[in-house]
């Protein structure tokens, strides 16, 4: 009997708390997911900053000086090109972090809208749609991704509506499955015996309770998101030159890593703090909403 | 149980349909057609032409499809536009040196992987439990590209142990294969084994806790016999899925590591036709993966059937 | 006296929250359970009974720590074992058998090896014996079929079933004791008489001692030599089952006996007020704040469980000879109260050849022309009046819910009228105006699943306001929500609290004040009191008696408990298969003639009395599905006549006298008169 229902006797301090200072509250808590938030953090400071701090050009090629060991000037050396990989690691994850945020937000956004709709309303329309999503899913995701920008080109607009468009269909199954859960629960069925619409029904009682599945989620799938788009950059297929990119400095400075192992450690550790944090804080962030995220699909 | 087996292979097969249409209709979308994608912007209208005669580019958009269609269940995926020569020939020695990878991989990974995930799920937060977790982690958020370049910095370039790209011919016997892909079998392996694992993990830990198995502790069964008979198999059901999920997702991930080692893969391939932009090759790839993908899920799907008591007498309800 | 065969001292059991302060979970307990005796533990959920009976098997739940004092078994330290000794006598000298059999079996094991695994475990039963021992054992616990029950899973049994195997396998080694964790919750009322009966026989035949654990007085009455009180982790009352029933010395053994409804008496049991304390967190006695008794010394000074001087009984209160010197018999009869209520004569709601079913054939059974399966619900046909209230009884499947859920708009009728006013109710609640949908309301079983938990309580108390009343302002709905509050007698200051932070009877109140929020002429309970504790369903049921008293509101009531039937409703419809049986005022139903089936129900039905003994007639086989004709009962009666009743659908009939008494029999109505005795003695 460890269940810790309050009961009568304890009216004390009880006030309303909004989502936000609850789950802040438990994850505050977590030592694993504030390093993650603050490793998330510093990285959006970074990408934010960067151009204006940076000791060096990162553009700026120098062929006297091509491949250099890190030095005082240059603190994890130079590249092939003679290029400042710190400058260039710092700067690395802008374009990135700005498509996989915006993306995540999209996916998230219809995702979720059209999983809960599906979860709600059931049926036929339920039934076709969800064939089509399965069809999707079993295209390898490279394909998928590498299939569209061999279509469309790689713009980045492009690319972030593409991600957001893939993600997207992912969303939909896990918001389908959350709203499946709720949807037969009994407050539910008080909604719905009391008359109210379908519109109330989703936004008032649905949405709230879907709404922390979505985030974890999505908290989720923008490190599996991060990974693609590195690996698409990683490919060519990704950011272009010359602007700085983690997964395309690494598959450029791979053929010199004999000799110059930094202009690859640079990026990899850059991109690896970033991911890891983030999956720290997904961690966490479950934890703190109460959800279990193991089971996520690897996409 | 016929029935049950029966539904979910005719909804294998409509998924396939869906996924050809869905992969041609994608192809269609192409600014101009595969004839202008390939050759470029800059082509002459007569080789423009040419090639649209060879291809019968120029048929209705629906005579096309089946056409297409008719072929891939005839087993002729098309022809390569680059090589002009069968897709299926150019497909075939690369296919298979990804299974020789894959293969060996998930022989290798997934009895680690789930004697890990157990092993962390019974000593839950004790040292054992928090050092597997924490490496899964790492293998886990690290794109395949980066863990493969690390190894490859450590194991071919200081150690020298092993060489740090594959240079075999696409057709070189699987004997001379295998000295080459021991860093791509272990790059993968590390990936797969951490997503395995931490499933494991989670789902033991929660048949640790169920009524039946404090049920069975208080019926005085021994622990091994506990973990063995009462909690190992329930634990393993759910993770029939997953271990196919992760199978079908190594392969679109596996393009990376294929390119990363230079290893004369079906990833590789798919990557440089789509460089090159042969669309027929393209396709045929697409439908290949996506028939390897749903065939792993379907053997799952029946594996947990034929498993799952529960699943498997649905009797009544 | 000799060594007692447990012996349990100061035992204090507790955990550390996550912010590490410490929580008590059993507070200084002391017990002893002889040889073959059986100890009823009973008390309210959160009281420690669970954890006392896993402590006995040395076992902690995960994260509790024994933080003094000992469970000696057999004279056998049991904390102070290795894990393999442990093993030892698990099973072999202590078995359990746990509430939920459902998920107390291995999913993936067949029942036949599961029971094996135990003989073989700890028994010296050769391995080629072990099957016709585990055969043996099933048939002892009267499963039909052995043989073929034996390669079945855990899900393709009953809950009934799954029990029986538990039992099987607890028995396999003959253990000297039995720790029984709520075997009988969950399963309906016939089924668990047969199970207690079988229990019964069992002990009595293998001298097995018993602590039997439940929060259900009347099952307690009926399996105990001795009763153990607990309450708030501490043992309040320790004495044998007459003395604790009869003449109880603690006040909350008095405030709990007076509680529960009986099947003998009409009208609204007495109920206690406040919740339990968390163990450990009052200075004094725990139970201080809600005794009518306390005086200072309560607040200040812990009670002792102490005897009374010459009785085998140990009371744990600083006031329990003035307790005991007030007559127990003339308090119960007192605590009984009628709330007055005026019934209307225009009627409500009309049901007429009410038809429902759940069955909808997909394209496959189409296509192979699977004939329709017997609807869930047919041929039900009554009327409930204004200020009413019609109480729906039957066991699970018996289609109570469904015919409520139809009446909310949640499924459709298939046949058959419901009449509303002018407004025909067979429609879904889409199809309904506004209007219409205000004035019935539906309050759930389940209050942790009918709150939505991301609400707070004004606004879940909000959202009928809103829909039924759009010409309310923020401000006058702020104040209804308060005044609603209040009628359910929470303050307001509930209003910003989450369902998560609320118990049990707290939640239900909410659901109750958001059903009435709208206002509405007739309210469907489905099961509203199943979930709660009997304190706490004696205030609930006050409540929704006063409420009707109030506004004239028509209850339609489901429930399993019959006991609760008598205190609270008019009338009783008896359902069985989805069909109607007996139809009347309570007092014509609680009174001979019977249907067949409302005779079971009264024969199973536990009365918190040592002296009662139930009346087994029917089996408790389960069914699924009603028969395609005749009487739905056909197959469970136990006065079955023959074809007649297997071929024919059954009439009508009415005793003399009782025009609105309606019987649905083939056997007439003089026969339907004469009852076995026993249900009717008292």
């Amino acid at each position: 009997m460890t269940t810790t229902t309050p009961t009568e006797g304890q009216l004390t301090t009880v006030k309303r708390r909004s989502f936000v200072a609850e789950t802040w509250d438990s994850l505050r808590h977590s030592v694993a997911g504030m390093i993650g938030l603050i490793l998330i953090i510093s990285h959006l400071l970074l990408a934010i900053t960067s151009p204006y701090i940076l000791p060096q050009d990162p553009l700026e090629m120098n062929a006297q000086s091509r491949n250099e060991a890190p030095s005082a000037e240059h603190i994890f050396g130079t590249d092939e090109l003679g290029r400042d990989v710190f400058s260039r690691s710092m700067l690395g994850g802008r374009v990135t972090l700005v498509v996989t945020i915006v993306a995540i937000g999209l996916a998230v956004l219809w995702g979720g809208l059209v999983g809960i709709l599906l979860g709600f309303i059931g049926g036929r329309a339920d039934e076709i749609i969800m064939r089509i999503v399965d069809a999707i899913l079993s295209i390898p995701w490279l394909l998928l991704l590498l299939l569209v920008i061999a279509i469309l080109g790689t713009n980045m607009l492009v690319q972030t509506l593409t991600f957001a468009f893939t993600y997207g269909i992912l969303t939909i199954r896990v918001a389908r499955a959350a709203t499946h859960d709720y949807v037969t629960g009994e407050f539910v069925l008080a909604a719905r015996a009391r008359g109210e619409s379908r519109r109330t029904i989703v936004t008032r009682e649905l949405l709230p309770n879907v709404r922390d599945v979505l985030f974890v989620d999505g908290a989720m799938n923008w490190s599996w998101m991060l990974l693609a788009f590195t690996s698409l950059s990683f490919l060519g297929f990704g950011v272009q030159p010359p602007d700085p990119d983690w997964g395309r400095m690494i598959a450029e400075s791979r053929d010199v890593l004999a000799i110059q192992p930094w202009a690859v450690f640079g990026p990899v550790i850059m991109l690896s703090t970033l991911i890891i944090g983030i999956n720290l804080f997904a961690d966490a962030f479950a934890k703190a909403l109460g959800l279990d995220r193991s089971q996520g699909a690897p996409v | 149980m016929i029935v049950l087996v029966g539904r979910r292979v005719v909804l294998a097969i409509l998924t396939l349909f869906l996924i050809s249409l869905i992969v041609f209709l994608g192809v269609e979308a192409l600014p101009g057609d595969a004839a202008t994608a390939y050759l470029g912007q800059s082509a002459t209208p007569e080789s423009l032409d040419a090639l649209r005669q060879e291809f019968g580019l120029y048929a209705p958009i629906q005579e096309r499809y089946l056409t297409w269609l008719g072929g891939i269940l005839q087993g002729d995926l098309g022809t390569s536009m680059v090589r002009r020569n069968p897709v299926t020939e150019v497909i075939g020695n690369q296919l298979r040196n990804t299974v020789v990878l894959a293969a060996a991989a998930a022989l290798v990974g997934i009895p680690l992987a789930i004697v890990l995930g157990v092993v962390a799920g019974l000593t839950r937060d004790k040292w054992p439990d928090i050092f597997v977790s924490t490496s899964s982690i790492v293998g886990m958020t690290l794109p395949g590209f980066v863990t493969a370049t690390i190894l490859i910095f450590i194991f071919a370039i200081r150690l020298e142990w092993f060489p740090a790209i594959t240079m075999v011919p696409t057709d070189a016997s699987v004997a001379e294969l295998l000295p080459n892909i021991v860093l791509p079998i272990i790059t993968l392996t590390f990936i797969m084994v951490a997503h395995i694992l931490r499933l494991v993990r989670t789902n033991m830990i929660d048949v640790m806790t169920s009524d039946y198995v404090q049920m069975a502790r208080l019926k005085g069964v021994p622990s091994r016999r506990i973990v063995f008979k009462h909690a190992l198999p329930n634990a393993m059901l759910p993770t029939i899925n997953v271990v196919a999920l992760t199978l079908a997702w190594l392969i679109g991930g596996i393009a990376v590591i294929e390119t990363v080692f230079n290893y004369p893969g079906i990833g590789k391939l798919m990557v440089n036709s789509i460089n090159d932009r042969d669309f027929p090759t393209v396709m045929a790839i697409a439908i290949v993966l996506a028939i390897v993908y749903i065939t792993f899920n379907l053997i799952a799907d029946l594996l947990t059937l034929v498993l799952n008591p529960r699943l498997r007498s649905a009797r009544g309800h | 006296m000799s060594q007692s065969l447990v012996d349990i001292s100061d035992l204090t059991i507790g955990y550390y929250t996550q912010k590490g302060t410490l929580v008590h979970v059993l507070r200084n307990v002391s017990l002893k359970i002889e040889a073959g005796e059986t100890l009823g533990l009973v008390g309210e959920s959160g009281c420690g009974k669970s954890t006392l009976g896993q402590a006995m098997m040395g076992y902690l739940r995960s994260g509790s720590q024994l933080l003094g004092g000992s469970v000696r078994f057999s004279d056998l330290d049991m904390f102070g074992l290795t894990p393999r000794q442990l093993e030892e006598i698990r099973g072999k000298q202590i078995a359990l058998i746990p509430q939920n059999a459902g998920e107390a079996l291995t999913p993936t094991l067949r029942i036949g090896n599961q029971i094996v695994e135990a003989i073989e475990l700890h028994t010296d039963i050769p391995k080629g014996k072990a099957k016709e021992r585990m055969l043996a054992l099933l048939g002892q616990v009267r499963l039909p079929q052995p043989e073929v029950l034996a390669e079945r899973y855990p899900h393709e049994l009953s809950g009934g079933q799954q029990q029986r195997v538990v039992v099987a396998m607890a028995l396999a080694a003959e253990p000297e004791m039995l720790v029984l964790d709520e075997p009988t919750t969950g399963l309906d009322v016939t089924t668990q008489a047969h199970v207690l009966d079988l229990l019964r026989d069992i002990v009595a035949e293998m001298g097995t001692a018993m602590m039997y654990i439940s929060h259900d007085m009347g099952v307690i009455a009926r399996v105990s030599d001795r009763v153990g009180l607990m309450y708030a982790g501490e043992i309040v009352e320790d004495a044998p089952a007459t003395e604790m029933f009869r003449s109880p010395a603690h006040p909350y053994a008095r405030g709990l006996l007076e509680s529960i409804p009986r099947l003998s008496m009409s009208g609204v049991a007495k109920s206690m007020p406040g919740h339990p304390p968390i163990p450990g967190t009052l200075p004094g006695c725990s139970f201080a704040p809600r005794c009518p008794f306390a005086t200072d010394i309560c607040n200040t000074e812990p009670p002792i469980l102490n005897p009374i001087p010459d009785r085998q009984h140990l009371v744990s209160c600083h006031h329990w000879e003035e307790v005991l010197v007030t007559n127990f018999d003339e308090k119960l009869n007192e605590s009984f109260q009628t709330v007055e209520h005026t019934i209307g004569d225009e009627p409500a709601i009309e049901l007429s050849d009410v038809e429902i079913s759940y069955y909808r054939p997909g394209v496959i059974d189409r296509l192979r022309n699977i004939p329709h399966p017997p609807t869930t619900v047919s041929d039900v046909t009554l009327t409930v009046r204004r200020g009413e209230t019609l109480a729906l009884v039957g066991e699970s499947g018996s289609g109570k819910t469904t015919i409520v859920r139809t009446i909310a708009g949640l499924l459709p009728a298939k046949g058959g009228h419901i009449k509303f006013g002018d407004f025909d109710l067979r429609v879904g609640v889409d199809d309904r105006p506004t209007q219409i949908s205000k004035q019935i309301q539906l309050i759930f079983q389940n209050p942790d699943a009918s709150l939505n938990p991301r609400h707070t309580v004004a606004e879940i108390i909000d959202q009928p306001l809103k829909l039924y009343f759009p010409k309310m302002n923020r401000d006058e709905r702020r104040e209804r929500q308060v005044e609603l509050l209040n009628r359910v007698r929470l303050s307001d200051k509930y209003r910003l609290r989450y369902p998560a932070q609320l118990s049990g009877g707290e939640k239900q109140r909410v659901a109750i004040a958001r059903a009435f929020a709208a206002d509405p002429r007739v309210v469907l309970c489905d099961e509203v009191t199943s979930a709660l504790d009997v304190s706490v369903q004696a205030a609930v049921l006050d409540l929704l008696a006063d409420l009707q008293k109030e506004r004239n509101t028509t209850y339609i009531f489901i429930t399993h408990d019959l006991a609760v039937v008598r205190a609270f409703a008019d009338r009783v419809a008896v359902l069985y298969q989805g069909r109607l049986c007996e139809l009347g005022t309570v007092d014509e139903i609680y009174q001979p003639p019977y249907h067949p089936y409302t005779e079971t129900l009264m024969g199973a039905v536990l009365e918190p009395d040592p002296d009662m003994e139930p009346v087994l007639l029917a089996s408790d086989t389960p069914e699924l599905a009603p028969p395609s004709q005749g009487c739905p009962f056909q197959r469970r009666c136990p006065r079955i006549i023959g074809d007649i009743c297997v071929e024919e659908a059954p009439p009508w009939q009415s005793p003399p006298g009782e025009m609105d008494h309606k019987i649905r029999c083939h056997l007439p109505m003089d026969e339907l008169l004469n009852v076995q005795e026993a249900t009717s003695s008292k």
